[in-house]
Formats: C-alpha cells, structure tokens, sequence
C-alpha cells in the first residue's frame, strides 16, 4: 500500500472580492495559473499527472461545467490528463486532497494535482440563482442559514467576547504581515497575470489593523451581536493548488516530500453551529492517527469567523501559539473553494519549516459539517 | 458647429456645478482650478470639488458615475487639456483682472473656433474684453448659470455684436437640448436680467420692512405663494443664497446700474443686517441669517430676527388676514387695508414698475423678462404676467394716483389691453413698440398650454382632459391636486382608449405639473378604509388593473412623458405604455411598500415583465428577475434622474430622455408617431417563475436584513406578500404563469396587507408627515 505525500504547494495572491486586483480575473484562468505555478515549482512531468480535482463551492457561472477538467485545459496540460470538480462548500479543496489521498492507497494513481478556487467577485455566495427547497427550510432552516448568523449562534453558545474575538483579528494581520515581511510566502505565491499587468502580493491583510480600530466597526449580521466585518474573513479571490503523490514518484521525481498525509476525517454537525465541525472532525482525525491534541506541533485552523476559531480552540483545547502561524485567513482571506488547499499545503511547508513531528489542517463547513487532515513529517 | 468637449475653469460651486451638468449630458468635461497651496496635490481644488459633488445634496449628478467624466487639473501642468475644448467656460471669482488673466492662459492654448464663455453673474461683456485680441471676443460671450446648475433652468446669455452667430449658435442649441436650460437672451447690461429685478425685489422687500410694520415672517407669507413665488419668500431666500453676498451683490448693482436708476434711489445697507454679518451670520450655510435654529436647542426650534431691535425670537407662523380675504385676487390683496397688503403693494408695485422701465434696456421684449423671472427665481409668474393678472390699466392709474412715474411700456400696455392676450387660439404678447404678436416656440418645443388654448378638449371630467396635440395624437392630462390618480382619471383612461381607437393615431400620457403624478390619493384611500368599504377597494383596484390594461392593449401606441415625480400609481400607468419618454429630472418609483402596500395597479407585473427580459430566458434563470423587482419595490427605491430611473428597470432600451422639458411634450409626441407606423399592440405574455423555492431565497434575505434592523416587522410581512406576487404564487418553475395571473396575486396582495393595523399606521402617518413610518 502506497503512502500520499505533499510535495508541493503554491497558491495565487488574495484579493479582496468586488475591489481587489483580481476582480477582472476569471476563476478558471486564475486557477490554471496556479496549477501551471505548481508544475512549475516542482518541475514534474505533467504527463504524470492522474487527475486534477478542483474544489469549488459554487460552481456555476465561469465556475462551471467540470472546472477541474476546463482548468487542466485551460492550464496545457496533456490531454491524458484527467480532472473532476468537487464540492464541500469550504472545505472543497482539502476535500479534493483527500481524495487524491484515497486514490493512492488503492493505487489509482501516483500525482494528483489538488486546486481550489473561487471568484467571490465574479461568482456570488449562494450562487446566481439560489433555489432552495421550500420543504427542508421549513423542518431544518439552519441548512440554508447564513454563515454570519451561525457565527453569532457560537458567540452565544461559548460567550465568547467582542474583545477576545477582535484579539485573535489583530494578530492574525500581525503574523501575516509579518511573514510578508520576512519573506515567507516568497516560495508559496505566484505571480498572477492580469489585464493591469502581473499580480504578486496579497491585498487583504492590513498590517495597521489595531483592537481600537476595530472595536468601532458595527456588527455585521445582528444589530445586537458581536460579529463584525473586522473580525470575519473576508470575500476573497484567489485560488491553491497542492501536488499529492506516491513517495516513490517523489523519489523518482527528485522531490523532498514537504508532509506524510497520516490520518483524514470528515464529519457533520448542528447546522446552526457549523463552525464549530472542526471539532468532531477532528477529534476523528486525530483517533485514527493515534495521537493527541498535545500532539500536534503546527495548526492550520481556518479563520472563518474569530469566534468560530476560538469556540474550536476552546473545545479542542489548542495552544494559539501554535495555530496559524503565517496569520489565518480573517487577514488573508478565504476564497471558499481554495482555503482547504492552501491551509493543508501550509501546514505541510510549515511542518517542513519549523523542523516539526505533525500538524493538523482543519476547517468548517456550511450546512454544519468539519474536515480535518494530520500531517506527520516526511 | 457643434459642442463635443467642454471645459471648465475654477472648480467652485458655480463651476463645479457646471461641470458636473455636463458630464450629466453624457459629454465628457476638463475642470481646472488654481494650483492648490501647501505643497502635494497640486489639482486638489478640482478633484476636491468632484469628490465634493458626490456627497452634496441636492445632488449635483444625475448618476455617480457620471463624475467619470470629468478630468480634473491645475492651470499650471494642465492647460494643455483645454486644447480639445469646444467650448471652455469660466467660473472664476468675480474679479475682472482675475478672469482676464485667465483668458490669457486660455487663448494661448485654445484650438481655433473654440468658444470661450464667462459664467458672470455681474461684469459686463465689454469690461471683460478690455485688452483681449479680436480672435477672443468673436469667440466670447456670456452665459450665466444660476445656482444649483442642474436644478436651475435658466441660463442668460450675452453675446456682443462682434460675437460669432455660429458661435452663439452652437451654445445655445448645446445648452438647450443637452443642458435642458431655457436660454434668454440678454442685453450687456448690470446684473442682467433676472438678478436685475430679482436684487431690486430684495432690497425693497428688506428696506420696506425696517419700518417694523411688519415681521419678517409676515413678509415671507405675503411675498411668497400669494404671488406665485417659492416658499422661502424673500427673507428665507436670502438665507439660501447667502446673506453675506447681499452687500456684495447690492453695491456692485448699484454701482453698475446708470444714473437715475430706481435702484439707485432704493439700495440701503440697514445697520441692523450689517451687525448681523459681523456677527458671521451667513445664512443656512452658517449658523443662520434672518432665520436660526435655536443655538443648543435639541428640537430645533426656529427663530426670526426682529429688525427694529435686531435680537432673535421664536419664530412665528402668521397668517395674515389679507391674504385669507384676497381669496387668490393679487389686486384685493395689493388693496387690503392692513400692514400686510400696503406692504405687498409697496414691495410689488416697485418690482413690478421698475421691470416695466427696464424693457428694451435690459431684453427685447416683457416676454423674455417674464421667462427669466420664472426660470432663474423659480416665479410662477414673471413681473409682466403679474401686472396682467391685476390690470395693466389698473395698475397704471394706482402708480398715477399716488404720484409715481408710470413707465411707458406700462402705459403702452394699459392702452392695448395688456402684455399678453390670446388671439386665434395662440398666445400672443406685447411687443415694446406696436401690438400683440405671435409667441414664439422654437422648433421641437410644443406646449400643453398652447394646446390647451386652441381648443376644447376632446373629453373632460373634474380630474383629467384629453387635448388634440395635432397629427392624430393626443394628450391625457391629469389635473388633480399633485396629480394624484383617482377613479375620475381611470373613467376618462377608458374615454380616451376610446376617442383615439376610434379617430386618433397615438397618445401620450403627459402634463405640465410640476410632477407627473405622485400615486394614489392616500387621503381618499384611508377614508375608505375608515368606513370599512373593502369592497370600494377592490373595486379600486380592479378599475385601475382594467384601465392601465386597456392603455397596454390599445390597438395605437401609447407613450407616457413624465417629469418630476412619478410614484406609486404615477409609475405603474408609466409601466403600461408602450415607451416612455422622461424629463431628465423623472424621479420614479414604486413606493407602495413604504405606506405597508404593494402596486396592484399592474406594477409588481410589469416590472417583473420587464426584468424577465421580453419573455427571452434571462442570465442565470428566473432568481436575478426577481431579485431586481424585489429590491426595487420592497425598498422603494426612487431613481433620482431618467438616467438612474432606467438602471432600475423603470425605462427599458427603446425609451428615450429629454434634457429640457420644453421639448418633453414634442419629443414624446414624436415618438408615438414613429411607433404607430405598423404598430401591432403587444401579446399577453406568459412567464415561468419558480413559486415557493424562489420565496424561501427571498425569505432568507429580508431575515438577514432584519436582524441587522434594516427591515422591521411589518417588512417581513409586506415583502412576504411581495415575494408571493413576484414567484407568481402558487407555481412549479416549469410551468407558464400569464400575465393577468400576476395582476390577481397583486390584487389579493393589496387587500390582504390594506386591512393590517401596520400598514394602515403606515398611511396615516404618510399622510400627516410626508414621512414612511418604521414599523
């Protein structure tokens, strides 16, 4: 039985939706340039290549037909090349790892190349044409309920405070800005080309966002509730893409595999409180790697809502000093379809970076459900 | 030739506001100002005043995007850009060593047979010229635009006899047809026209005031609707202006005007105004002038000045006895025997007297004062039409018998029966020398009242006429109060449908309020549901359905021509009409949901129509229609501008604007009969909606906006009946809804949401403060 390895990872710069420098790019070109970054990078055959799965939460409009296949088009890749899309809301492109993963253990293929992507801008959440059904809102409506609204579910479920949220907001820009400045995502974002010239920095991040600046924003999603636009991720394009492959290929390709892919888990939970899915799927996860939460060195906890981190960080009982250590996605921003390749990818970098045992890449899901990874060190 | 690029130099509120109208055209501007000071950006006075415009309100652009338009710079690193200018306006300040210093920066960029105007309100033309080649004066004139430049319809213009006629030309058909303005021609003299009259009025009004004989608020209640003026009167207006400019503009009059001059005699600078301005007193764009809101009062109580002892106290809301016995009679007003009434005579027969006296000095002819007066100081009535509506005659025999010179152009007219008469069905007035002629229209400007006076109407009741506009076209015109649509004007729909299928060609639905229609009359619909006719309101609403149906349906076109307001049951007949054609300034809405209704007068049906798309399947399914008409009608949105009233979806790609409402009524007459060659009336149409899952998405909308209490209780249940209406009801997304299906749903809508507590508190409050209650 063959073992997956993570053996490369770029993503593009994120931008914020509506007014970022990508607003004019289209997801499926924004997303084969990444993926030809990633062949770049790694320097792979692309003749080797299985499938390339692409991880989407809306894909209609630019966004559809088969994405993964139009991508690897779009991207020359050789036409043996296959690709399918594949949808999990957020957690879509960790989704498309894992599958690569399962793919490997059953000898299906040894490289696959992992992408997300999401036009926020171009490709509206819920979608052009939003049709939900009438029968299932009226018996379960948290299945249709607004992200915002479960965010503020969790903030009163758990207390948890406007400050404390505002607290992990501000040091998410700081560690983000701060990897910006030290150089650390130089080997992780590549040049996006646009109609305004070529793309290299991400735009979100705002390095002078300060607790006083954002304790005067006004509540997002609840006139009485504690969620801001500070302290929510933002909308974002932008687009990830991860090489999964044998360790044999690795060998044979001269790759230094960044992360063994140990343990993978998916499970549901309260639609009305889906952030807090990182929790059962990780606990899940974690089971089936038999290890502990103590553990784990590195985490990769998406940054959806600050309130919804830190519900799971309470619950799953995490050192913060360990969690997000390039800043999360409240800073860099969280293009739905691409976030779950870009923290996998970074936890493997970071566990290679850091010269550590395991990590775990971890986010909630829409609709109530967790995705969880563990990493061991190659 | 004819104007493409302008440009305008000095960036303030005139030529800012000047350019941002341009821009309004569609044409795209140059705006420079002086090099700002202070080091950085050196064009920051001009891109300011854009980024200015854009928060101001009244609203200098039709659309925001049209500030787009206009490239902003310096007159030092910038000059370059006037080189494709057609025509460069300048605004500076009223200097004319300073305006003259620009043109020379003008000229030495300009392209040949560019045209350069002043916006002065004060210089004459010849002053400005002094020391400027003969190219620049051939190329020179005057047009003076009044403030706010979009709002203000006049424009006076001053062209010298060395002024190239093409050149004048070109700027007045520029201003007419793409700026909407009424072009006067005026003469080189001080203050022009409008400001001429319109200074003397103020300074008498003020100067017959100081006596104490009457308060200043008496003296607005008289000199304001009595006399067709706006209701600022003359003391508030000067507060609007600018009270600090009033010894400006007063003693550059002054010294302006020739010797002997009445205003001469008349201009004062009373200590009391003066101590007032020193006391930085600059009017409502400071802290207050004759009029203030108490300082630190949190009601914002009013408060006037006392003239005689020059101390605030609570302002007043007189009544004045002469104006109650008068009845609307300017004479019995100008004879009542009280303080008020000598006062409007005093006031009036100076104003009126000196414009007499100033024809042919300051224009050709009484005609041209009279549209100056109406269009640069919003009077229903010119100084002439006045005189006219208490008797030439009369008015020069009072001026006799109290010793006072009589004008000879007054005179001349009490010998000829007045300025104006109408003779053949036209309209006719006086010329300075000789009689009656013929008032002139230019081509493409034809008007109801014109219409009105050479014929009887083809159908009358007590709230709308239809008139013959000639060609086989006629012309439904409502005339209720604000022209608000009752079951009198859905009989004489019927009528009309009629009388022109039967002997007619097209008709257009317009009128020369001063809105098009604001909707169902609110007052007579909570009457009747005080009484609990429900069934008078079915009735209501099914007489409406029927009507606008029948207009939809006629086997000739109908084109709907509104200007000003256009709301409600004012919007839904528009909908109806095979095209419109807008006034620029159409502010059309469905505003049902702000009194807790929804249109059912076909408007919920029509808009869905038209956001479906002519039948043809939309981008991205049926979701984005309905989204559009939701947003529209659940929050009443009200376009600002034709412009903005077609990215709502209230104009569609045929309909047409027309920038001056002189030629709206022509324009749209046009356009029906360019529609009734082949006309084929329109098919009912069928439409597939997808019922219940659509009303879920918008459900979960509207509850997103409640709990950030963007929406209220009683939205959750108007849009709730709205949604119901715009999914089509009970439906499956693959099957065909008709039209008149939707016209039910409206209807059951409309009497369901009418009978709730919420939407009754809704009108009632409507009614009694003009203002949508949040409930």
């Amino acid at each position: 039985m063959q073992t997956a390895v993570i053996a490369g990872y770029v993503r593009s710069p994120f931008h914020f939706a509506h007014k970022g420098a990508l607003v004019e790019k289209r997801p499926d070109d924004l997303a084969a340039d990444v993926v030809r970054g990633l062949i770049a990078t790694t320097g792979i055959d692309p003749a080797e290549i299985e499938d390339v799965i692409v991880g989407c939460a809306f894909p209609e409009g630019e966004q559809g037909f088969n994405l993964g296949r139009i991508v690897a088009l779009t991207a020359d890749l050789p036409i043996s090349v296959a690709g399918a899309t594949i949808n999990r809301f957020c957690g879509s492109s960790m989704q498309a790892i894992h599958m690569a993963a399962g793919a490997i253990r059953m000898d299906a293929g040894e490289a696959f190349v992992c992408a997300g992507v999401e036009s926020m801008s171009r490709v509206p959440m819920g979608g052009f044409n939003p049709m939900p059904n009438p029968e299932l809102y009226e018996r379960n409506e948290g299945a249709y309920m607004s992200m915002g609204e479960t965010a503020e579910n969790l903030a009163r479920k758990y207390q948890i405070t406007r400050a404390e949220q505002e607290a992990l907001a501000v040091a998410s820009h700081q560690r983000a800005a701060d990897a910006w400045e030290a150089g650390r995502f130089d080997g992780e974002v590549v040049s996006v080309e646009t109609g305004d010239g070529p793309v290299e920095r991400d735009g979100c991040i705002r390095p002078g966002t300060t607790a006083a600046v954002l304790a005067g924003l006004e509540p997002a999603f609840d006139a009485d509730g504690t969620v801001t636009a500070g302290t929510s991720s933002p909308l974002t394009d932008g687009a990830a893409a991860v090489l999964v492959c044998t360790e044999d290929f690795a060998r044979r390709n001269g790759l230094a595999p960044l992360a063994r892919i140990k343990a993978v888990a998916v499970a549901g939970c309260q639609p009305e409180i889906m952030g807090y899915g990182p929790v059962v799927s990780s606990e899940k996860a974690l089971a089936r790697a038999g290890i502990a939460i103590a553990d784990i060195d590195v985490i990769e906890l998406n940054e959806a809502f600050a309130v919804q981190a830190l519900a799971c960080v309470r619950e799953l009982a995490i050192d913060l000093e360990r969690m997000n250590l390039d800043g999360g996605a409240i800073a860099i921003g969280h293009p739905l379809g691409a976030t779950g390749a870009r923290i996998t990818g970074k936890a493997a970098q970071l566990l290679e970076r850091e010269g550590k045992r395991y990590a775990l890449a971890t986010q909630c899901i829409g609709g109530g459900q967790g995705i969880s990874t563990v990493l061991e060190a190659a | 030739m004819a104007i493409g690029r302008a440009a305008v130099v000095g960036a303030g509120l005139m030529g800012g506001g000047i350019a941002a109208h341009i821009a309004n055209a569609g044409h795209d501007m140059v705006l420079l100002d002086i090099v700002a000071q202070g080091g950085g950006n050196r064009s920051a006075l001009a891109e300011g005043a854009v980024a200015a415009m854009l928060e101001a309100e009244p609203a200098p652009f039709m659309e925001k995007a049209d500030a787009k338009r206009i490239a902003t710079g310096n007159l030092e690193d910038d000059l370059d850009l006037l080189r494709d200018a057609d025509w460069i306006i300048e605004a500076v300040v009223e200097k004319a060593a300073v305006k003259r210093d620009v043109y020379q920066r003008i000229e030495s960029v300009r392209r040949a047979g560019s045209i350069v105007s002043s916006n002065t309100s004060t210089i004459p033309r010849r002053a400005l010229l002094e020391g400027m080649p003969e190219r620049f004066a051939r190329d020179f004139l005057i047009t003076h635009f009044f403030n706010p430049p979009r709002y203000m319809r006049l424009l006076e213009m001053v062209a010298g006899p060395d002024t190239r006629a093409d050149a004048v030309e070109a700027v007045r058909e520029f201003a007419d047809r793409k700026l909407g303005k009424g072009v006067v021609a005026c003469k080189d003299t001080p203050g022009f026209i409008a400001n001429r009259i319109g200074t003397y009025w103020i300074v008498a009004a003020l100067v017959e005031a100081l006596g104490g004989a009457v308060t200043i608020e008496e003296a607005d209640a008289v000199l304001s609707r009595p006399i067709g003026v706006p209701k600022t009167g003359v003391f508030g207006l000067v507060d609007l202006v600018g009270l600090d400019l009033m010894p400006l503009v007063g003693r550059s009059l002054r010294d302006a005007v020739p010797e002997g001059d009445a205003f001469r005699a008349l201009y004062r600078e009373p200590p009391v105004v003066t101590a007032l301005i020193e006391k930085g007193y600059t009017g409502r764009k400071g802290k207050g002038g004759f009029y203030r809101l108490k300082p630190g009062s949190p009601k914002k109580e009013k408060e006037a000045l006392d003239l005689a002892s020059g101390e605030y106290r609570p302002a007043a809301r007189p009544r004045p006895e002469s104006i109650e016995q008068a009845g609307g009679s300017l004479r019995r007003l100008f004879e009542f025997p009280d303080a008020t009434g000598a006062y409007a005579w005093r006031v009036m027969s100076g104003t009126l007297a000196y414009a007499a006296a100033l024809v042919p000095e300051i224009a050709d002819d009484a005609e041209s004062v009279d549209r100056a007066m109406r269009l640069g100081y919003n009077w229903k009535e010119g100084p002439f039409e006045l005189i006219d509506r208490v008797g030439a005659d009369w008015f020069a025999g009072k001026l006799a018998d109290e010793g006072r010179a009589v004008p000879s152009l007054l005179t001349h007219a009490a010998e000829r029966g007045g300025f104006y008469r109408v003779e053949g069905g036209r309209l006719h007035h006086l010329a300075p020398a000789g009689g009656h002629v013929p008032v002139a229209r230019p081509d493409g400007v034809l008007s109801l009242a014109d219409a009105k006076r050479a014929g009887a109407p083809l159908a009358v009741n007590g709230s709308a006429s239809l008139w013959d506009l000639g060609d086989g076209v006629a012309c439904l015109e409502f005339h209720t109060k604000m022209n608000a649509l009752d079951t009198e004007i859905m009989a004489l729909i019927g009528r009309a449908v009629e009388i022109v299928g039967e002997r007619m060609t097209a008709l257009v639905v317009s009128n020369e309020g001063k809105d098009f229609s604001v909707g169902m009359n609110l007052g007579l619909a909570l009457f009747v549901i005080n009484v609990g006719a429900w069934k008078t309101i079915a009735e209501t609403v099914a007489q409406g359905q029927e009507a606008f149906k029948a207009l939809k349906f006629a086997p000739f076109p109908v084109v709907g021509a509104p200007a000003g307001m256009a709301l409600g049951g004012g919007c839904e007949i528009l909908l109806h009409c095979d095209a419109i054609q807008a006034h620029a300034e159409s502010y059309i809405g469905l505003v049902e949901a702000g009194v807790g209704l929804v249109p059912a007068w076909g408007g919920c049906k029509e808009l869905m129509l038209r956001a479906s798309g002519g039948g043809k399947r939309g981008f991205g399914g049926a979701m984005p229609a309905i989204t559009k008409a939701f947003e529209a009608i659940g929050l009443a949105k009200v376009s600002r501008s034709a412009k903005e009233a077609r990215r709502l979806g209230f104009l569609r790609e045929g309909d047409a604007i027309s920038a001056n409402r002189d030629r709206l009524l022509a324009d749209a007459k046009a356009k029906a009969l360019a529609l009734a060659d082949g006309y084929a009336a329109p098919e009912p149409r069928t439409i597939k909606l997808p019922g219940k899952t659509a009303r879920v998405a918008l459900k979960m909308a509207v509850k997103g906006l409640a709990k950030t209490r963007k929406a209220t209780p009683h939205d959750l249940v108007v849009t709730g009946h709205l949604a119901n209406v715009l999914t089509g009801g009970e439906t499956d997304a693959t099957r065909e809804v008709p039209e008149d299906r939707l016209s039910e749903l409206e209807r059951d809508a409309l009497l369901a949401l009418i009978r709730t507590p919420e939407t009754i508190a809704r009108m009632e409050h409507m009614l009694e403060t003009g203002k949508p209650l949040r409930n």
